[in-house]
């Protein structure tokens, strides 16, 4: 386990005051905060490596491309990707998978074909197959979850068929913090199907636990940097070689190309096929500081810390008068994120009375107006927690909203 | 920043004229997706002047106590008058300034009334 005293000194902004206070940062669901090393990095491609990638003979360049490269190998490794090749950069995991849509299912599927995603969905991962049936009459079916916010494995029997091509599934909720079983779900529908895509919405979930995308079984995988202590402008698309093969261009231009004659092109292999242009080079670069950094505070650890501090949150809150917390009660079966409501108080005015202590948490919908209407609840405030949040900041929390009902009461 | 000051919270708990309307001649509602604020106003008026005015919906303080200090305000109002006011007025009646993410709540029943008086 590490000390998270000695994380928190790696990071600058906790060292900061705002308004005289310092601050209490209790919305990683949103983005993570960035640690020195990964800042550093960023800033010496900037000032000592300066250069495009790929192709230019002179020595800043190499180093560039080297960087860049080497990042890719990280992250493949970071997630048991057998091959780097897999690994595709994007701006973040909407790109992600809006790349799938794009280059795959848009043109792939038909109205014989049928979708499933679940209610729990970022809108990312939610819009787009929405979108396709709407616009392309693909039949869309949606996973619902109980009262707990958890998906019952049972009900695959029912949504999966023979025409059922892909499963849209986040690997953990945003909102909820449910924790899906991905490899069990993947199984599943595999028997019923084989060749249907699995694709997961990892982007709660590989900054905060270890992931092997093998042992998942899925076809595609979607996270951002950003919330994983890289910089923000920076995403990453894992998926099967023999699907990345198969799969046509998404973007045009250069760098995705072998060879560009006035009459024809010839595309590039993958990866680069779907990296066309200068990429965020200094982003992915410190993309794999970022790695560099989870790795050596082991994810198993960050997955123990996050469990210890969401399950003296879950504690604390508790006693809050007039609390109400959305998803698992199980800490074994969430994140670190706790949504909630406060009965007769607006989310809008419980974040404006803890940010007079720079208490910071999200509020409305959190991307996830769907999860909300089915709940029937109206807007949410949420605390999510990363491997900076100390006890402290939780106090923090807990006495910012007995302030809360203090004033409203 | 202290918006929770004494005025708001007051309008808030105990908001003036909410409620139905009997018999109004003009209404209008708005809700903002974003973050559930909602605002319906049931106006009466006669010779260029707002007679009476309710308002009902829920929300944050911010926006519910906006909705309560500007009908305390129109009240026996010139409609041109109503129709000229603007967010500057608002803040003057909230009396304290609000971060940006908080207009939209503050400005939605002026933007609600003003909607109302064009249905008229």
């Amino acid at each position: 386990m590490f000390d998270v005293r000695t994380v928190c000194r790696d990071f600058p902004i906790l060292h900061t005051l705002i308004d005289g206070k310092p601050l209490v940062y209790l919305d990683s669901t949103a983005t993570s905060l960035k640690p020195r090393i990964v800042l550093d990095t960023m800033n010496d491609y900037y000032t000592k490596y300066t250069a495009n990638i790929n192709r230019g003979i002179y020595k800043i360049s190499e180093i560039a491309t080297a960087g860049y490269e080497n990042a890719r190998e990280k992250i493949a490794v970071f997630i048991h990707a057998k091959d780097a090749r897999e690994i595709i950069f994007t701006r973040n995991a909407t790109e992600s998978i809006n790349l799938i849509f794009y280059a795959w299912a848009k043109q792939h599927l038909t109205p014989k074909d049928e979708v499933i995603t679940t209610i729990m969905e970022h809108h990312s991962n939610f819009v787009p197959w929405q979108q396709l049936h709407l616009q392309q009459d693909v039949k869309l079916k949606i996973w619902n979850v109980d009262k707990e916010g958890q998906l019952d494995l049972h009900d695959l029997d029912k949504l999966v068929t023979r025409r059922t091509k892909l499963l849209a599934i986040t690997a953990v909720s945003n909102v909820l913090g449910t924790i899906n079983p991905i490899k069990d779900i993947v199984k599943k529908v595999k028997r019923v199907n084989s060749s249907c895509v699995i694709l997961v919405d990892a982007a709660q979930a590989v900054p905060h636990m270890p992931i092997n995308i093998v042992n998942w079984g899925a076809d595609a995988v979607a996270f951002s940097g950003h919330k994983m202590l890289g910089p923000t402008g920076i995403g990453v698309l894992w998926a099967k070689m023999d699907l990345l093969e198969k799969l046509p261009p998404y973007q045009y231009g250069g760098d995705m190309i072998k060879e560009v004659h006035i009459d024809q092109t010839i595309f590039n292999d993958v990866p680069q096929k779907f990296e066309a242009g200068t990429p965020h080079i200094a982003g992915i670069i410190g993309l794999g500081a970022a790695v560099d950094y989870l790795s050596k505070l082991g994810m198993d650890s960050v997955r123990s810390h996050e469990k210890e501090i969401t399950k003296y949150a879950l504690d604390g809150l508790s006693s809050i008068k007039g609390i109400m917390i959305v998803g698992p009660k199980d800490v074994a079966k969430r994140g670190g994120v706790i949504a909630f409501t406060m009965k007769g108080i607006h989310p809008h005015d419980v974040a404006q009375v803890l940010d007079e202590d720079n208490v910071c948490i999200r509020v409305g919908f959190h991307c996830a107006q769907p999860l909300h209407e089915y709940l029937k609840i109206g807007p949410t405030a949420r605390a999510s927690f990363y491997i900076y949040t100390t006890k402290e900041d939780i106090h923090a929390l807990v006495k910012g909203l007995e302030k809360v009902t203090s004033i409203f009461k | 920043m202290d918006m929770y000051r004494e005025l708001i919270l007051d309008h808030y708990k105990h908001p003036r004229n909410f409620g139905p309307l009997k018999n109004y001649n003009a209404s209008a509602q708005a809700y903002n997706a974003t973050c559930g604020d909602r605002i319906r106003m049931e106006i009466k008026t006669a010779k260029g002047k707002i007679n009476d005015i309710r308002f009902s919906g829920d929300g944050c303080a911010i926006s519910q106590a906006s909705a309560s200090m500007l009908t305390e305000k129109v009240k026996n109002m010139d409609i041109d008058a109503v129709m000229k006011l603007t967010t500057d007025d608002i803040f003057a009646l909230l009396e304290t300034t609000l971060t940006p993410s908080r207009i939209k709540c503050a400005v939605l029943p002026l933007e609600v009334l003003q909607k109302a008086i064009n249905n008229v």
